[in-house]
């Protein structure tokens, strides 16, 4: 098989060419090597690549795979780990100069799972310094580039992930979702995402950032394959007292086209001021397509949206500055030199051990957990996590899903958020609350505006319904298949919302061929 | 000078007696290699998560049920954020918003009567590791062993007003607990630890006064001097026109006084918030049910039970049933057939005698039932007299020896032998003219004597009764 060809295959297709004869997991390898070896350098998606021992993990399984041992759909499949994701053997970073040489002892459940399905590690994706962050360039490792654009960033913070997908630096790529840090990046790079029900994917090995919203989920080049890696990923894992015990979590069962009747609701809240109007027109022509599908679309009004950002990085912030703790030059990791005493040795280690974006997120989480301001923001934050939850229940009392905007906009130019992390804090509003509320989502592409820059449509559902989102997500992404975006929606905020979602026309599918 | 009170409540660490750490599998085990009882979770490596162990919550909610507390249905575990090297992820999980067990009380025994002292609650939580500073090489090293062990922290109401009072709260918890087999209880070897808060008053006001927390207390001993000498300190000071400032101390043992370790002002900020990684624990009707069906009879039943099974005279039992060992000692050695009374006098006499001399505790009994009901048997079948038994006992008690083995080893058995027996006491009428002579005129203490010679002649193994009904007999 061409190389130019293998690499066009989504994650199911090349699984089945290699179960088949017609390829083979060490060919796609190293033709996935060879691509990172040559794009690598532009769009730095990789903190680590593993390629010496990728190859010999692709020839041991190539081997089981024709033993008739690996009979999975992602047997000899490459694919990219978020560097969040503790692998044993193969170095860890976080993005972060505090492990840049850390070296795990174990691996995380998630990562077990797919070597168990014989996935081949290619190594770890650049990411936010510990996830903290919407681009990606927060890295002590430096900035990943968006593929569709090299000008814009990739979003985050699994930016290395969605990067790594959209440039053919891997099959796929599994990242950690906390506020729409699958979603957001899928949507800037024009790739699919989801972040499962939180508990369908142990966390056991997940360096925790905000431990009560963490969910591990993949992304990939269509619904498919999302489903398939997930079916893999998600496990029941005693090691982690918040997973779930799931019967339901044969997630490719659910890719058929059939919507009729399925009741989709369109948040009004969502599609407020604040976001762009390209971004608007594309969301609502993906909902208008599932209507001609024979789902029935409707707007409601969800609430409560514009207390989600601020719940969130209250109770984000709380955990993460309790989460990280544990790095302080002791045990492992960074340890800055210099005599300095106990205390001293602490204030040093972690201050040249973080970056700023970490450091601002300790001190607000730190604060929000003081005495006498406990009460005030952490447990309010709780209650307004309880209500959003609560707004969402009665939202699937009458919907199936809910879909949205993943982000206000596409892709922001590099550099163009760092100096003002409380608009890059605003970008987050439509991807949090479903980590609140512990629901899944998932991130779809459904257009570019007039840059080409990707948009994603984003589908919510109520917990344990990712087949349900799947079944949506399949549905639309089918019924647009090989059509290209044609549309310029230079005028489409002044269209109005509901009869724009009932005479979308177009839509856009990335076919995962050359950008 | 006025006259005051002392108010002292009192917080005690007990660690779990488990088999495996609070929230890994890793051993409990005391003094393994340094490091070698570890695992990612106890070490808080970065992805590691942790899991409760179900028997830390038994222990917590047995404990709560014998020490009378409202068990909290739905309880958490929060975070207590602060870094220190010994404390692998810079917080400790513990309870503080929802803690297993609430508003409980134990009776103490006081000069005047039977007291309650309230127990404010009862809460789960992980121990540290341990820092050992290497002074030769000049740098610290964590042993992560101890990081994990489950502990329970029992925090009393301010309801004692003296040392006695302290002491008998302490062993009375230590009774309740070591009979439900939750911890073994030991102050010396630090699975038990006990924190004071004490604060004085003038008599009959109605406001605590300022109170100050004294730590490293590591025997009851050191407890009532630590009290004594606290009690003194705070009056001194208020009779001295001073005020008592909040803070904790340290009692220093050889001193006997303490010193200042850090002031309210001081205290660190703990941000406690509930640990994500953990969820909520719902206490089920049946996991309730369970656990009290698994109780043990404690002190007060098992007193009742052994004056009607076994009409124990009530000064025996009162000293059998204070410990959970020698009462189990003692049911075991009746299983074995031995007589109830019997095995009581053992207890009793010659075990509280030995242990008074080693300075030991009845936990640290470690003969069998299995032996102690042996020789028994032995001493009832005369095999072997009263003072041979008792120097067997002496062995037994040291090293847990079969006495019936020890019995043919040593060749201890009495001579049952008639024919040898009245040749030796003739023997001694013949050496012993002048004692014969005074049995003869009246004197009975020149009998006891004869017969001490004759034992000494059959080298102890000769029963004292049948030489005095030879004797008498023969003269």
């Amino acid at each position: 098989m061409e190389k130019i060809e293998l690499l066009g295959l989504s994650a199911v297709e090349l699984g089945a060419a290699i179960r088949s004869g017609r390829t083979t997991a060490v060919a796609a390898t190293e033709a996935v090597l060879e691509q990172i070896e040559s794009r690598d350098k532009s769009y730095h998606c990789y903190v680590t690549v593993d390629g010496e021992n990728a190859v010999k993990k692709a020839g041991e399984i190539q081997k089981r795979i024709e033993a008739g041992e690996l009979t999975g759909p992602l047997a000899g499949v490459p694919a990219a780990l978020k560097d969040n994701l503790c692998t044993k053997g193969l170095r860890t970073t976080c993005s972060s100069r505090m492990l840049e040489s850390f070296v795990p002892a174990f691996s995380a459940q998630a990562v077990l799972n797919l070597e168990k399905a014989g996935v081949v590690v290619l190594g770890k994706t650049n990411m936010d310094e510990f996830a903290m962050g919407s681009t990606t360039e927060t890295s002590y490792f430096g900035v990943t580039k968006n593929p569709r654009n090299p000008e814009h960033v990739p979003g985050g913070s699994s930016g290395g992930s969605a990067a790594a997908v959209a440039a053919q630096e891997c099959f796929f790529a599994v990242g950690s979702d906390t506020g729409g840090s699958i979603r957001q990046p899928a949507s800037y790079c024009g790739v699919v995402g989801m972040k499962p029900t939180y508990g369908t994917v142990s966390r056991y090995g997940l360096i925790a950032y905000g431990s009560s919203l963490d969910q591990i989920g993949p992304l990939t080049k269509n619904v498919e394959d999302c489903a398939a890696v997930l079916e893999v990923l998600a496990s029941y894992d005693k090691k982690d007292s918040t997973s779930l015990k799931r019967e339901d979590t044969d997630f490719t069962a659910a890719l058929t086209e059939d919507v009729r009747g399925m009741r989709i609701g369109i948040p009004q809240d969502y599609f407020k001021e604040g976001l762009d109007g390209e971004v608007k027109a594309a969301v609502l022509e993906a909902a208008g397509v599932l209507e001609s599908k024979g789902a029935i679309v409707e707007e409601f009004d969800l609430s409560l949206v514009d207390y989600a950002i601020p719940a969130y990085y209250t109770i984000a912030s709380a955990e993460a500055s309790s989460n990280l703790e544990r790095f302080d030059g002791i045990k492992y990791g960074f340890r800055a030199g210099g005599e300095a005493g106990l205390n001293g040795m602490y204030r040093k280690t972690r201050s040249q051990g973080f970056g700023p974006e970490v450091k601002r997120r300790i001190m607000l989480g730190s604060f929000v957990l003081s005495s006498g301001y406990y009460d005030a923001y952490y447990l309010k934050a709780l209650r307004v996590k309880a209500m959003i939850k609560e707004a969402f229940d009665r939202a699937f009392a009458k919907y199936d899903c809910i879909l949205g905007p993943v982000a206000p906009t596409t892709a922001p130019r590099l550099g163009a958020s760092l100096s003002d992390p409380l608009k890059m804090y605003l970008g987050d509003i439509y991807t949090i609350s479903v980590n609140l509320a512990g629901l899944p989502g998932i991130s779809i592409p459904c257009g570019a505006d007039s840059r080409g820059l990707p948009i994603g449509v984003q589908l919510i559902g109520n917990c344990y319904q990712e087949k349900k989102l799947f079944k949506i997500a399949h549905t639309y992404e089918q019924s647009v298949k090989g059509m290209k975006i044609l549309k310029s929606a230079k005028n489409a905020d002044k269209e109005n919302l509901s009869h724009s979602s009932k005479n979308a026309r177009t839509a856009f599918f990335l076919e995962g061929g050359e950008l | 000078m006025k006259q005051y009170e002392t108010v002292i409540g009192l917080e005690v660490h007990v660690e779990l007696a488990t088999k495996t750490k609070i929230f890994c599998g890793c051993s409990t085990a005391f003094g393994g290699r340094p490091n070698s009882h570890t695992c990612p979770v106890c070490t808080g490596m970065p992805g590691a998560l942790p899991v409760l162990n179900r028997k830390v919550l038994e222990y917590a909610v047995a404990v709560g049920l014998a020490a009378n507390c409202q068990i909290t249905r739905y309880c958490k575990f929060d975070r207590k954020n602060y870094f220190y090297p010994d404390n692998p992820q810079n917080y400790q999980i513990s309870q503080l918003y929802l803690p297993v067990c609430r508003d409980g009380f134990v009776e103490i025994e006081t000069e005047n009567g039977s007291k309650r002292i309230g127990i404010h609650e009862i809460h789960m939580e992980e121990d540290a590791g341990k820092l050992i500073h290497d002074e030769w090489e000049d740098c610290t090293l964590v042993d992560y062993n101890r990081s994990g062990v489950p502990l329970i922290e029992i925090v009393s109401e301010p309801d004692m007003r003296g040392a006695d009072e302290v002491i008998a709260y302490l062993e009375k918890l230590r009774l309740i607990i070591r009979y439900l087999g939750a911890s073994d209880c030991k102050l010396q070897e630090g699975s038990m630890r006990a924190d004071v808060n004490l604060s004085v008053r003038e008599a009959g006001a109605k406001e605590f006064g300022t109170r100050t927390e004294m730590k490293n207390l590591s025997s009851f001993r050191s407890i009532a001097r630590a009290i004594e000498a606290e009690r003194s300190r705070q009056i001194d000071l208020l009779e001295s026109g001073g005020t008592v400032i909040q803070e904790t101390r340290r009692f220093d043992e050889e001193k006997g006084t303490s010193y200042a370790m850090r002031s309210k002002e001081d205290a660190q900020d703990y941000r406690y918030f509930p640990d994500p990684d953990l969820v909520p624990i719902s206490i089920s009707e049946e996991f309730l049910a369970e656990i009290k069906g698994r109780q043990p009879e404690l002190r007060t039943e098992k007193m009742k039970r052994y004056k009607a099974e076994y009409d124990l005279p009530d000064y025996d039992i009162e000293i059998i049933t204070g410990s959970k060992h020698m009462a189990d000692i003692f049911e075991e050695t009746v299983r074995f057939g031995a007589q109830p009374k019997k095995v009581s006098n053992w207890l009793m006499g010659e075990t509280l005698r030995l242990l008074r001399e080693q300075e030991a505790d009845p936990e640290d009994i470690c003969f069998s039932p299995e032996n102690l009901a042996k020789l028994i048997a032995l001493t009832e079948a005369k095999t072997v007299n009263s003072t041979v038994a008792k120097e067997i006992f002496e062995v037994m008690f040291r090293e847990n020896v079969d006495p019936e083995r020890y019995v043919e080893e040593k060749g201890l058995r009495t001579v049952s032998d008639e024919g040898a027996l009245r040749r030796t006491v003739e023997e001694v009428i013949q050496a012993n003219p002048k004692s014969v002579e005074d049995y003869r005129g009246g004197k009975e203490k020149a009998l006891g004597f004869l017969v001490g010679q004759t034992m000494k002649a059959m080298k102890g193994k000769a029963d004292p009764a049948g030489i005095t009904g030879l004797l008498k007999e023969l003269l």
